[in-house]
């Protein structure tokens, strides 16, 4: 068993807050980590800090054998590891219609055949070729999430990070794109590191997941474990009891 | 639950239309309920008038729509034949509404202290001392443990759960008889979620208030509610007691309790919502 992603005690501070406070953890080749936290607990900033998105003051992270620091990331770098972000209507350019949004990657990593590639990626992600000359405002927000993911897709990377991609869309929808996720990653072989607040999300789709905290990870365990109820941290069983619902004592 | 004793609201074929570019747009097409002192939950996914509906209730309806039904009433009065200065006497006295997000929904520029007094002083002639002391009291009521400072802060200083508490005081300051919260934890952690509803459902029941709860998560509002309507497409398609959720008979529904992953639930893929056209008719 390889592995994709370590990180070991990485510390981003801002200012004099420690957003990430000696984090370190480990995601091998294939696997679907999760990432579970309320706001202001780190888990976007971590997946901020390994793209470059956020630079770290100590500590070290190896991505698929290499090692990067701070903010500087190769051209490899950005190619095998693509992100996802959570908000759909922010993260697509307004004034780029869904062809223009897939063919920039495409041109800046020097990849040929682009109208095939392009045609490709839209039929992956199920929307078909009618899509392709529309701007992100004549999409819903399922169909914009999955010209994210098909932007994520068409580089071919091997890691995606996922930053909450279910959160804004209706629960139908979610899962719709939960499940076009995992045949993408059966289909491509792909590690995940998936961020959300949602302990049903992270454990129909992740292996692993991690609990976080105030910018510290609490535990990490598998998730039949969360099924069996075996974990030590009381905030971990804060976070089931949530999200079961409302109950009246 | 006890039963409820009396009708509080009465919504008979309720339309909701919006004029477009393209023609009428009717959001809400013929909705009718009866609201008692009971927590009816109103559930639905985005776009399937859920919001319309309780905006319709409360007359927040944007001026350029139509709304008619054959009966809007609450308590003995009609809201639909209602002058708007009545109506305005109504919202915040006797009917009151939570939105989803305290950030954009407080007013930045006052302390929140300040907007509960002054929705308390639009509604009721009292003095200034009484009504900081019965604001207090009702900042202490959502478990504010620090009513003082939290008086005179300004919504950009408090955290969302904080700011939303302070807005379901708002809310209950002056008593209402009926509360429409719109989403009112989607905006929130998931542990603090837990916290506001605990608050909420203490005082609506402790005050024996209608509440209708409006959110798109059927799990929740199965938990929360005595009784759920599930909205599709501006109608309500299937209406259900709480307690029977799983006997749901309509295919949405059942499609909606079904799409959501579970914990330990390990089916892959996950059964995804198809929608027939003849469900909209």
């Amino acid at each position: 068993m390889t592995t994709a992603l370590s990180i070991d005690n990485m510390l981003v501070l801002y200012e004099d807050f420690a957003a990430l406070n000696h984090v370190s953890l480990d995601v091998a080749q294939g696997e679907s980590f999760g990432i579970v936290g309320e706001s202001g607990s780190g888990k976007s900033t971590l997946l901020r800090a390994i793209t470059g998105l956020a630079g770290f003051q100590e500590g070290s992270l190896t991505v698929n054998g290499r090692s990067y620091g701070g903010r500087q990331r190769d051209k490899e770098f950005y190619r095998t590891v693509q992100m996802v972000f959570q908000d759909p209507y922010g993260s697509l350019h307004p004034r780029q219609t869904v062809d223009r949004l897939l063919l920039e990657p495409l041109i800046i990593h020097g990849f040929d055949n682009v109208d095939a590639r392009i045609a490709r990626a839209l039929d992956e992600v199920g929307l078909g070729s009618g899509f392709r000359f529309r701007y992100s405002h004549q999409l819903s927000g399922g169909q914009r999430q999955r010209v994210a993911i098909a932007r994520a897709l068409i580089v071919e990377p091997t890691i995606m990070l996922l930053d909450e991609p279910t959160s804004a869309l209706d629960a139908s929808i979610q899962a719709e794109i939960l499940n076009l996720l995992e045949q993408a990653r059966r289909d491509r072989d792909l590690t995940f590191v998936m961020v959300s607040h949602d302990l049903g999300v992270i454990s129909h789709m992740c292996e692993r997941l991690a609990v976080m905290k105030t910018g510290e990870v609490v535990e990490t365990v598998p998730v039949e474990a969360l099924v069996k109820r075996e974990f030590s941290a009381e905030y971990t069983r804060q976070l089931l009891v949530a999200s079961e619902g409302f109950r009246r004592d | 639950m006890t039963a409820p004793d009396k009708t509080l609201l009465t919504v008979d074929d309720l339309r909701v239309r919006f004029p477009t570019r393209t023609g009428m747009v009717e959001a809400v097409r013929g909705v009718s309920f009866t609201l008692g002192r009971e927590r009816l939950g109103i559930v639905g996914e985005s776009g399937s008038g859920k919001s319309q509906t309780g905006r319709a209730i409360m007359g927040l309806t944007p001026s350029q729509a139509q709304v008619t039904a054959r009966t809007l009433r609450f308590g003995d009065r009609d809201l639909l034949t209602m002058p708007a200065k009545d109506r305005r006497m109504l919202r915040g006295k006797r009917l009151a509404m939570i939105l989803q997000d305290p950030k954009y929904s407080l007013n930045p520029v006052m302390t929140i202290g300040r907007q509960i007094v002054e929705t308390l002083k639009t509604h009721e002639s009292i003095g200034r001392s009484e009504a900081r002391t019965r604001v207090l009291a009702m900042l202490e009521a959502v478990q504010i443990s620090d009513p003082e400072r939290v008086f005179d802060l300004y919504p950009h200083e408090v955290s969302g759960g904080m700011g939303q508490r302070a807005m379901i005081a708002m809310m209950l300051v002056c008593g209402p008889d009926l509360l429409i919260a719109d989403e009112p934890t989607s905006a929130l952690d998931v542990t603090v979620q837990l916290e506001v509803l605990d608050i909420l459902d203490k005082l609506v029941s402790e005050r024996g208030m209608g509440l209708i709860f409006i959110s798109h998560d059927l799990r929740l509002v199965s938990t929360f509610c005595d009784r759920v309507l599930v909205m599709y497409a501006g109608k309500v398609v299937e209406e259900l007691s709480a307690a029977n959720l799983h006997d749901a008979q309509h295919p949405y529904t059942q499609g909606l309790l079904n799409c959501l992953p579970q914990i330990g639930g390990n089916r892959h893929p996950l059964p995804v919502l198809e929608r027939k056209p003849e469900w909209t008719l």
